[in-house]
This record gives structure tokens, C-alpha cells and sequence, in this order.
């Protein structure tokens, strides 16, 4: 019965969405593309001329580039997992029986962190993690720590807020999966053996399979996304230790006003994204 | 105490860490924003004050806060309502029809999700500084369709997706338009998926920060921008960037809790049901 609608029908329902996607979310790349070819820089347009693939080549030699790139995949690296075992953590406490009303009063907290403003984290980071009034040191028995303006230190505190605001979310996703586990069957499983690790591993895992692999693809994307908190926080300092990818072609577009360079940047960057989403799609949307 | 109660404890513990640790950081956040600056900058943080409200009476009314709360809830509530506008129709084509690349829009449309806003962010500033654009409304309400429209599609989609096909069967026999169907009968039964996808619209538009500190300069700036702007200088008044930030994070948390059940499937764009 499907499928007899006139191609102008179709067209009048999703055309509007289709090319206004199109004006703002492609057209702007093709002009970044172009941009990416020439030497442009904000302060000297006078000198506005095409460099064929320069850019790219300064780009792909640049070290500074590539250690932002190389941090930004060790971010991802030191909190994905930290988020991945405590949000575990967290979905197999919330899914054990009992106490209801304190478990819906703390599904509503995790609900905070996620939808807190970026920007507002990175200024809470400001204020607790300060090294003369911030409460950080305070709880940590009035330790004299210097969070912000230490490169060791400024990364940890980084971690820790990206832990505290994303956790909930895999929490969350991880606790929808444990529910879709069908009751006999963990029941069954449970009558078998008394270890957690087996019910987690041969039970439980399987359902959780597909909340893991979106964990995983978003994760990577939010990585390589991350700017409003850090900006705030740290604003990729001190040095050049908490600057990921996307605060670098910011710096070198709108604070060295170099558009051509980090256009190209932003090229290679799209591409390495889009690469990463099909490898996960191709790898794991098979078998989900 | 029997091995029952000793879990039932161990678990209430661990529950009410978690809520301790989401939490936490919010009432420092409000704390903080009813301290003077002489009581904010104490060495160590005092617990117990007397409060006063001075910073948000200097912040909303004094350094125009309040201005760029209302440009952030105007520029929201129309790229929202654009989004739905545009996304509501293709959600409905998307559900209900069969088409040739149907499956390349899809992908496109989640791509958008993954692409990170700094790579449109330099042309956007390019194009926008060339046609007289920056430090508009107008801008950011497009701009951040890029983000909304994905969701708003992918969200109502999946709703209608659900509504029985025999239904618009039924309409069609009386010789109801394609039209009338959606709004007439898909529409009202998806309405849960639309308020959601709106929440979401609004609050990822709300919240952003980058596009609204490079395209935006006074006229038209956004409340994250203003409160990241107190941070420079010397003597920042904490105080009243804990003020800013709190106005600003009420009403998404507000937004947040109303639809907590849904948030997930949102985030992963129904990639867990």
C-alpha cells in the first residue's frame, strides 16, 4: 500500500528540511574547502591569494597539530573508560531491587550533570577547583594544590569534569539495558550461580551490547567536539596542555586569525570524523 | 543485622553518594552566588554565611544579564519553533513514505550530529561577517538548526513510526490530502515525541556557548557568552558569575527533569529504546 505517494508530495514534506540542512550545514564547508586553499588571514586580507594545497601540507607536518589531536584521543582514552566502570557501577546498583523511591530520587540527579550548560561547568570548575578558595582542596583536607595552572594538574581537572557530567549518561544507557534483560531469565541465571561477574558477563552483557557501541560513537564525537567547557575552564592552557583539536583551530582561526590554515585543519578534521563514523557503523551496526 | 539489611545499607550508602556527587556542585554553585566577593574569596571556602542577593540585583540589572537571557530564550524558542516547522513534515515523509536514498538522508542527517561545531564555525563567521550578518538573532537561530533539525526529525520520526499505518488508511478512504493526515491524525498522537524533541532543541541551543561567542559581539549576545566574558580581567567577581550561571542553569534543569525519561533515547538519538 506504501509507496504510491507522487515524488512532489515527498518533496513538499521533506524538501524544506533537506535544503535548509544544505544552505547551513554544506554550503558553509564548501566555502571553508575554498578558504582552505588560500592564504587568508583576517588581519592582512590584502593580501588574499590562492596557495593551491599549502595549508594542508603546513597541517599534515605540523606536530603541534597532531599533539592536539594525539591529547584529544588520550582524553577520550583516560575518561571513556573511567565513565564506562563507574557508569556500570552505578546502572547495576540502581537496578538491584528495593528502595525505590530513593533510586527514582537518584536517577533524577544523574539527570542534572548532562544538562548542565558547558560553559557552567567550566566556570564551576573555576570556582571550586581554585587553589586558594576553591572547595576542591578544602575536601581534600586542605591540600595546596594548583589545579588550573598546572599542565598535569589542568588535565586531570578536565577528566574529572568530563567524568562527572557524562558518567550519568552511561549510566543511564547501561541501566535501559540491564531492564530489557527478561526477568525469567535472570532469575533462572541467578538460581545457577551466585557470581555477579557471570550473570554481568554471560546475562546481562549481551543486552547491554547495543547502549555500549552508542556510548562509544557519541563519546568519540562529543571528544572531538569538546570546546564550551574547556574554553571556559582553561582556555587549552597552561601551555598548550589541555588544548584539544577543536580549541586549536579556534585559537588559529579567531586568536591568530589564520582562517586558510585552520580551515584546512578543520577539512582534515571532518574527514577523520566522518571515517571514524563509518568504520563504527560498518563495524558495529552489523551485528546490532 | 541480617545479610538483607547489610545490603540494603551498603546500597543506600552508595545511592546516596551518587546524588551527593550529581548534586554537590550545584549547591556550591548557588552557595557561591550569594556570597560578597569578600566572603567568595575566603581562604578556606566558608560553609555558613549571611546570603545576599546583591550579585543577582547587580548582574541582571546592572551589567545587562537579564538582556542576554532574554536574546539566549528568544533566539531558543524561534530556532525551536523553526526546527519543528521544518523537521515535523520530513519526520512524517521519513515514517510514512518510500523513496530512493531515503537511507543517504538518514546518514546525513546523523553525520550532522558527529561534525564538530568548529568546522562550521569559521565559515559561518566568514559568510555571516560578509553579508552584515554578525551579531544577529537571526544568525544563530539558523545556525543552530544544524543541530536541532537532526533531532527534532529523528525523534519524531521514531514517534510516528508508531502511530498504526491503518489509521492514515482509514483517513485517506474519506479522501483526506497527505496534509490533513499529518496534522490531523499523526500529528496530535505524536505529540509526546514533538514536546520532547522541542525540550531538546531548546535546551542544546540554550546551552551552547561557541557560535554564540564568535558570531554574537552585545546586540544579540547569548547568556553563556556574557558569563564566560566576566572572566576577564583581574579581580573576577565570582560571585556574580555563580549569579549569571545559576540563572542560566535553572531553566534547563527545569526543562531536564520534565522530560528525565526521554533524556537518554534523546542523547543517543534512539539508539537505545
Amino acid at each position: 500500500m506504501r509507496g504510491r505517494t507522487s515524488r512532489k508530495t515527498i518533496f513538499a514534506f521533506i524538501g524544506p528540511s533537506v535544503i535548509a540542512l544544505a544552505l547551513i550545514g554544506i554550503a558553509p564547508l564548501l566555502y571553508a574547502a575554498w578558504t582552505s586553499l588560500h592564504f587568508f588571514n583576517l588581519t592582512r586580507l590584502r593580501q588574499l591569494r590562492f596557495v593551491g594545497l599549502e595549508n594542508y601540507q603546513t597541517v599534515l607536518t605540523d606536530g603541534a597539530f597532531w599533539q592536539a589531536m594525539g591529547r584529544t584521543f588520550f582524553l577520550l582514552g583516560t575518561s571513556l573508560p573511567l565513565q564506562l566502570a563507574l557508569g556500570l557501577g552505578i546502572a547495576l546498583v540502581l537496578h538491584q531491587p528495593g528502595l525505590t523511591l530513593v533510586k527514582t530520587l537518584c536517577r533524577l540527579s544523574l539527570v542534572l550533570p548532562m544538562a548542565t550548560t558547558y560553559a557552567v561547568v567550566g566556570l564551576l570548575g573555576q570556582v571550586m577547583f581554585n587553589q586558594n578558595f576553591g572547595v576542591m582542596n578544602q575536601l581534600l583536607g586542605g591540600a595546596d594544590i594548583n589545579w588550573i595552572g598546572d599542565p598535569t594538574n589542568a588535565f586531570i581537572m578536565i577528566v574529572f569534569w568530563d567524568v562527572w557530567q557524562w558518567t550519568p549518561f552511561v549510566a543511564l544507557v547501561l541501566l535501559a539495558g540491564l531492564t530489557m534483560v527478561p526477568g525469567e531469565v535472570e532469575e533462572a541465571a541467578r538460581l545457577e550461580t551466585k557470581s555477579w561477574w557471570m550473570i554481568l558477563r554471560y546475562v546481562q552483557l549481551p543486552f547491554l551490547v547495543p547502549g555500549l557501541v552508542a556510548v562509544l560513537i557519541l563519546r568519540t564525537a562529543d571528544t572531538l567536539k569538546l570546546f564550551d567547557m574547556v574554553f571556559t575552564l582553561t582556555r587549552g592552557g597552561p601551555g598548550a596542555s589541555t588544548e584539544f583539536i577543536s580549541l586549536m583551530i579556534q585559537r588559529v582561526g579567531f586568536r591568530a586569525f589564520d582562517q586558510g590554515l585552520a580551515s584546512a585543519q578543520a577539512i582534515i578534521l571532518l574527514i577523520i570524523t566522518i571515517v571514524l563514523a563509518r568504520i563504527y557503523i560498518r563495524v558495529f551496526y552489523k551485528e546490532v | 543485622m541480617t545479610r538483607i539489611q547489610r545490603s540494603y545499607a551498603i546500597q543506600l550508602l552508595l545511592l546516596a553518594a551518587i546524588i551527593l556527587i550529581c548534586v554537590f556542585p550545584f549547591y556550591w554553585m548557588v552557595t557561591t552566588s550569594l556570597k560578597t566577593q569578600v566572603v567568595a574569596l575566603q581562604s578556606p571556602p566558608v560553609w555558613i554565611f549571611e546570603p545576599t542577593l546583591a550579585n543577582y540585583r547587580e548582574a541582571l540589572f546592572e551589567d545587562g544579564v537579564l538582556r542576554t537571557l532574554v536574546n539566549s530564550l528568544i533566539i531558543a524558542v524561534s530556532t525551536t519553533a523553526l526546527a519543528l516547522v521544518l523537521g515535523v513534515p520530513a519526520a512524517f515523509a521519513l515514517a510514512r513514505f518510500e523513496f530512493r536514498g531515503k537511507k543517504d538522508l538518514w546518514f546525513w542527517f546523523i553525520t550532522n550530529r558527529m561534525i564538530s561545531p568548529i568546522v562550521l564555525a569559521l565559515p559561518f563567521f566568514l559568510i555571516a561577517r560578509s553579508f552584515d550578518l554578525l551579531d544577529r538573532h537571526i544568525t544563530l537561530v539558523l545556525i543552530y538548526l544544524t543541530f536541532n533539525l537532526p533531532i527534532v526529525i529523528w525523534i519524531v520520526t521514531d514517534q510516528i513510526r508508531g502511530i498504526p499505518y491503518e489509521l492514515d488508511e482509514a483517513a485517506r478512504m474519506e479522501g483526506a490530502s497527505q496534509f490533513t493526515i499529518m496534522t490531523r491524525i499523526c500529528l496530535p498522537l505524536a505529540m509526546p515525541g514533538v514536546a520532547v524533541s522541542a525540550i531538546f532543541s531548546f535546551i542544546f541551543s540554550w546551552n551552547e556557548l561557541m557560535f554564540g561567542l564568535i558570531l554574537t559581539r552585545t546586540e544579540a549576545r547569548t547568556a553563556p557568552a556574557m558569563a564566560v566574558s566576566f572572566m576577564e580581567g583581574y579581580d573576577l567577581p565570582y560571585g556574580k558569575i555563580m549569579a549569571t550561571s545559576t540563572l542560566i542553569v535553572i531553566p534547563v534543569l527545569i526543562f531536564a527533569l520534565i522530560a528525565s525519561k526521554q533524556l537518554v533515547r534523546g542523547l543517543t538519538m534512539g539508539a537505545v529504546k
